[in-house]
């Protein structure tokens, strides 16, 4: 069963995003990071890009397969998780936490983002 | 279309098994480890994977050697009683139909292991270029698991009732009783480890798998699809629908060694017997990509802006930590050092053709 914090957003994507004032936290689910298995690469933007709501911004690789990152909010990135680059197995073992992804600083709140409960109903469908 | 699923399908559960279509068949691409640790205990301990989607053919009667001999490249006739063979078989045009593991069970009577995706082809294929062979298609009641790994012999020494440690490198044994369970026992495999395939009725099928899995002596665990495939690619095992197809030669996926030209006649002789005259126009490399990402199959090959082929396997070698693959490209270009580009999704990557296997398994005196 993965695991889904009800503190944070989701998309239908699986991604999760934690908004802290103006910043935007995103990775990729428990549940987004089972389905691809053991994770060998993740490809992400630098500093200073921008990324914009429903575009990719990076790409997540798998012994299985390959994934594209959608962005769930548009604005520019402050910070990337570049332990990701050496150990991109916590993608797996700590989704939520050493598994982050990038900052991005956002002006607006996004608009089309799911709760816990409705990403859930989403994935046990 | 409906997905095939062998008798050991309802225990895939239990061990927390992921299943993909493959070649027709619902199959576990990974249990509850995953692909890298599946990949590293048969590496160094013994993993235990169901391949009971591979077919089986007996062929038998007194015109059963010749008829074999017919339709594989490899030789049939120097195959002892108990000796078994790998050998591709061909198209009159030389292109690949499947490549089979042929076993000896008796004087005139032979079992024929082919790839899932291709029991139908070959089944046809051997019926019209042998029409008076005597073929029986066994697929249906045999089921194949195969145990993997340098503690594999340990193991199986300690749960048959024949001695398993002498037998040799492509010979097996038949009428071994494994956990009490009667076995064609052989000591073959696709992962470049020591190791043994084990054939068994499909009703005893359960009882050998759970019994291997939940004996507590050896720590042996279920290995899926994924870790069989990135274990192959490291040991540059063939994989029919990538390095071998149709359209692929087995000259030019680097399989003479198993194709005797020699033979009087067999089927595609003619076909290969000129391509070896020429020069093959293809050959198969292994490369390393010296960047990030995996190039995987059908990723176009670029040697200084002119695509000379394309990749058939790739992967992220857990062994070496390396991403690798094989790619089917012009001969002339077929030189170890060789660095090229490879497009990955439109990104041009860096990539150097090295030698092959990528691993091979310590020697070890025994």
């Amino acid at each position: 069963m993965s695991h889904t914090p009800k503190d944070l957003r989701y998309t239908k994507e699986h991604e999760w995003i934690r908004i802290q004032e103006k910043t935007a936290y995103i990775g990729i689910t428990d549940f987004a990071q089972d389905e691809l298995g053991d994770i060998v690469f993740v490809e992400l933007p630098s500093v200073g890009d921008e990324v914009r709501e429903g575009e990719t911004f990076g790409t997540v690789e798998s012994v299985k397969t390959v994934s594209d990152l959608y962005s769930p909010v548009t604005g520019v990135v402050v910070e990337v998780n570049e332990s990701l680059n050496d150990n991109p197995e916590n993608v797996n073992s700590k989704p939520y936490e050493l598994g982050w992804m990038i900052a991005v600083e956002i002006k607006e709140d996004p608009t089309h983002l799911l709760t816990a409960e409705e990403y859930e109903a989403l994935t046990n469908a | 279309m409906t997905l095939k699923r062998t008798p050991l399908f309802p225990l895939y559960d239990r061990y927390g098994g992921k299943t993909v279509p493959f070649g027709g068949w619902d199959m576990p691409v990974q249990y509850r480890d995953g692909i890298l640790q599946e990949h590293i205990a048969v590496r160094t301990r013994v993993g235990l994977f169901d391949v009971s989607h591979m077919g089986e053919f007996e062929f038998s009667g007194e015109n059963a050697e010749s008829a074999i001999n017919r339709l594989i490249t490899n030789d049939v006739t120097r195959l002892q009683i108990g000796q078994a063979l790998y050998s591709p078989v061909c198209h009159e045009n030389g292109g690949t139909v499947d490549d089979v593991l042929v076993y000896r069970l008796a004087e005139d009577h032979f079992m024929v292991v082919v790839n899932a995706a291709n029991i139908e082809k070959d089944f046809n294929h051997f019926r019209a270029c042998e029409p008076n062979a005597v073929i029986k298609d066994r697929s249906k009641e045999l089921a194949l698991l195969a145990l993997q790994g340098p503690q594999a012999v340990d193991f199986l020494e300690t749960v048959a009732d024949q001695s398993v440690r002498s037998i040799p490198y492509y010979h097996f044994l038949q009428n071994v009783s494994v956990f009490g369970i009667s076995c064609l026992v052989s000591r073959t495999g696709y992962t470049g480890e020591d190791g043994f395939e084990l054939y068994v009725h499909h009703r005893d099928a359960q009882a050998l798998m759970s019994a291997i899995l939940e004996q507590k002596e050896y720590p042996v665990i279920p290995v899926g699809l994924g870790a069989r495939d990135t274990l192959r690619l490291e040991a540059r095992l063939p994989l029919y629908g990538h390095e071998l197809g149709d359209d692929i030669s087995p000259l030019e996926a680097g399989l003479s060694p198993f194709v005797k030209l020699d033979k009087e006649t067999f089927v595609g002789r003619d076909a290969l017997l000129a391509e070896r005259e020429k020069g093959v126009a293809r050959k198969l490399v292994g490369f390393e990509l010296t960047e990030r990402g995996i190039a995987r199959a059908d990723c176009d090959v670029f040697f200084e802006g002119e695509r000379i082929g394309f990749v058939t396997s790739g992967t992220f070698s857990p062994t070496l930590q390396k991403s690798i693959g094989l790619a089917l490209i012009d001969a002339r270009f077929a030189e170890v050092g060789r660095t090229c580009e490879i497009d990955v999704r439109g990104k041009r990557l860096q990539a150097v053709f090295v030698k092959t296997p990528f691993y091979r398994r310590p020697k070890t005196i025994s």
